[in-house]
């Protein structure tokens, strides 16, 4: 080889080990997820960076779904928030309410020019991440709701048919009743009990949890849960409670290990604990829709959802913003979005990617796996179209410090209610306030 | 004797100030000033505005009965904690003073709770004392035929979380105590001895009328201990519930500006904090150092 050749094709390997450090995009996503879940979000970033030349996603985890929505705010106002971030959907509203820190989902796809249809999403999943104004707020990422699960083992032995979950309140009833009787002693336990029995519970029902649409009409909103229906199904629960058919276990999720123990026969909480039920359950167990009141008008129309969105950060530069968007559209992969539904227990987020698990026998294989999709494949009204509050973190600590009281004999079901809308009535006050100034 | 120190240069003392300075003034004085600030204002989350109120977050909070239990909460959990606490320690102390030998080992098994984090310790309790699956709970209704539940009772989930705060800090206060006691002359006991005096009697006459400066000393520490750093123990293991009986202020300073993002409020919160520990402090050396024998 010649000299000049040399230099040239030293030149040229120079030029190509620099080039995709210097076209490379990196985008910056906060997460929250933990154990599998982690595991989960790596593999899509590492796929998707596998994929592609010109962007690369680098996931960080920052601490659990609280934590990571603080860490956010503080680099925001330090000048250095991530591109992508994870918010649970309890922070929806105030998110939505921060608009000189975020841009919309909807205005980034367009401006990239990425393609991007907003309709092939489940409605109520992305009815919940849209402003008034049609336009998609944030990306539905890992989305769950509320579903039914019971120790089928426990029911035979109990004399229930093991086939038929109790589909009604009284059904629910009559069938703890039988497994008290058998000697269980926990019947029926809860995990959630603001999002299971008055928030998916009000919209099971059709009936609202809040004014102004539950929070979809603004910030005006006031919490509503004390309507007679509400009041039934927590003296319901109180009787339940007093006569040792439902069991309190404490707050969040603190209630699946009893069920998976076999310790409580019957469960609700998030369709994201079959992974735990479905890994640790050592007794046949069966997935259900939840329960409701079968002469309530309208009931049951579709769950509330859960789970967590992507919200993209504003102040970036242009070409991050397309590397989200690309991001973004290989997660509205129909393949990607069933292998992710497969995997997690998530909902699928499109319908097409339902469509595509049903079609692979996924659900004929696990079955019980459809019930929180059906739960929510349906068309949404205005009153069940979600719950979205201000400062919603504080109103659920509120509702489960209100609620303990009822389990533990001190206050009656209706007290506790109403303390719980006062108090939580001022916090929405507070975010009313604080959002009308930033406008 | 003199005890000033005489310095050729008039800045020399500020000079070697300067540094120590610099830490509480970076780390306390600018982080409570801005809290001070904070609590008259109202802010969204990402601080894209911010609003004058005055006194209106103090008003709100004062309104709130909730907060106002929150007092006596705190209370009853940091006066169990410091007795609790203090009261332990120096009993294991002066058994471990007394030990010949494995003293060394001894020692160091008390001093390991201390290395461990306070969420850790909470989490530990609350294996051992979950209802569903804690050893300590399944034991005492095995055989006591007690039915454990701090999810539901109130004096279960305050002993709890007392239980916890306490374990965490006697190695602490078990050092210091241990300290104390060795550097007592022996000759005062042996003397004591000498006279007749059973070991209570020289307990009481002579050990601890001579520690009673790391006895105060320890009071204001775990005094402060209890206000401020426990919201982790109590985070892993009550959340403050049932309802809100074991969330003491600090932890609602906490739930409040880092869970719920009200940084106004819980700024308010964290200012009435900082003034009733200040209050607390002044009271501890005015009234109890009076009967402290240095």
């Amino acid at each position: 080889m010649n000299k000049p050749s040399l230099v040239l094709a030293g030149g040229l390997m120079a030029l190509a080990l620099a080039a995709p450090a210097q076209a490379q995009v990196e985008v910056q996503w906060w997460h929250s997820m933990t154990g599998g879940l982690n595991e989960w979000v790596n593999d899509l970033a590492k796929q998707f960076n596998d994929s592609q030349k010109d962007y690369k996603i680098v996931p960080t985890f920052k601490g659990n779904y609280d934590e990571s929505m603080t860490a956010a705010m503080a680099a925001f106002r330090a000048g250095n928030a991530p591109h992508i971030l994870q918010v649970f959907e309890v922070g929806t509203a105030t998110m939505m309410a921060s608009k000189a820190a975020i841009k919309p989902v909807g205005e980034v796809m367009k401006q990239s020019g990425v393609q991007f249809d907003p309709k092939a999403y489940v409605p109520a999943v992305s009815a919940y991440y849209t402003a008034a104004s049609g336009e998609m707020m944030s990306f539905p990422f890992n989305s769950s709701t509320t579903i039914f699960y019971y120790n089928k083992d426990a029911f035979k032995a109990a004399g229930l048919d093991p086939n038929k979950a109790p589909a009604t309140w009284p059904e629910m009833t009559l069938a703890a009743a039988k497994l008290k009787a058998s000697g269980h002693k926990c019947p029926y336990t809860s995990s959630w009990v603001s999002w299971v029995h008055l928030e998916s519970f009000s919209l099971w029902h059709n009936t609202l949890f809040a004014t102004q649409n539950n929070g979809f009409g603004g910030p005006s909103a006031r919490l509503a849960f004390n309507s007679p229906l509400h009041l039934r199904h927590f003296d319901n629960l109180a009787n339940m409670s007093k006569q040792g058919l439902f069991v309190y276990k404490g707050r969040a999720s603190a209630a699946v290990p009893a069920f998976v123990s076999g310790e409580c026969a019957m469960f609700t909480g998030s369709s994201g604990s079959y992974a735990d039920v479905s890994k640790g359950a050592k007794f046949a167990y069966g997935l259900a829709p939840l329960p409701y009141y079968p002469d309530v008008p309208g009931a049951p129309q579709n769950t509330a959802i859960g789970g967590a969105s992507l919200w993209v950060m504003a102040g970036k530069k242009p070409a991050e913003y397309k590397g989200v968007a690309e991001f973004f559209k290989y997660l509205s992969n129909p393949e990607v979005q069933s292998a992710s539904h497969k995997r997690t227990g998530y909902l699928p987020i499109t319908v097409a990617a339902f469509q595509l698990t049903e079609k692979s026998g996924f659900y004929k294989d696990k079955p019980g796996t459809d019930v929180a999709v059906t739960q929510m494949i349906r068309k949404t009204t205005d009153k069940s179209r979600g719950i979205r509050l201000g400062n919603f973190v504080n109103v659920r600590t509120i509702i489960d410090e209100e609620t303990e009281a009822i389990w533990a004999g001190k206050k009656t079901a209706k007290e506790a209610l109403e303390a719980a809308m006062q108090r939580g009535n001022e916090q929405l006050d507070r975010f009313e306030k604080a959002t009308k100034a930033a406008h | 004797m003199e005890k000033r120190a005489r310095f050729k240069h008039p800045l020399l003392p500020w000079l070697l100030l300067t540094p120590q300075l610099l830490i509480v003034g970076v780390f306390f004085f600018w982080p409570a000033a801005q809290a001070v600030l904070q609590s008259m204002q109202l802010q969204d989350s990402f601080g894209l505005s911010t609003q004058w109120v005055g006194l209106d977050n103090f008003k709100t909070l004062f309104a709130d009965r909730a907060y106002l239990e929150s007092f006596q909460t705190t209370a009853l959990f940091s006066v169990l904690v410091a007795a609790l606490g203090i009261v332990l320690s120096l009993m294991l102390a002066v058994f471990a003073d007394r030990i010949v030998r494995g003293a060394l080992l001894y020692r160091s098994l008390l001093i390991i709770p201390y290395a461990v984090a306070p969420a850790v310790a909470g989490v530990l309790w609350v294996f051992m004392f979950s209802p569903s699956i804690g050893v300590v709970s399944w034991w005492l209704s095995r055989s006591l035929g007690f039915e454990w539940n701090h999810l539901l009772h109130s004096g279960h989930a305050m002993t709890l979380i007392v239980a916890a705060a306490v374990w965490k800090q006697i190695s602490y206060n078990f050092l210091f105590f241990l300290a104390g006691l060795q550097s007592i002359p022996k000759s005062l006991i042996e003397a004591a001895a000498i006279d007749g005096a059973r070991p209570w009697r020289r307990f009481w006459t002579i050990q601890l009328p001579l520690l009673s400066p790391t006895t105060f000393f320890l009071l204001v520490i775990n005094v402060v201990y209890a206000f401020f750093d426990t919201f982790a123990i109590i985070d892993a293991t009550t959340s403050g519930g049932p309802g809100r009986d074991t969330a003491i202020l600090v932890y609602k300073v906490y739930q409040d500006g880092v869970k719920g993002g009200d940084l106004g409020g819980s700024a308010a919160q964290s200012v009435v904090l900082m003034l009733v520990v200040v209050a607390l402090t002044v009271v501890q050396f005015r009234f109890v150092e009076k009967k402290v024998n240095y």
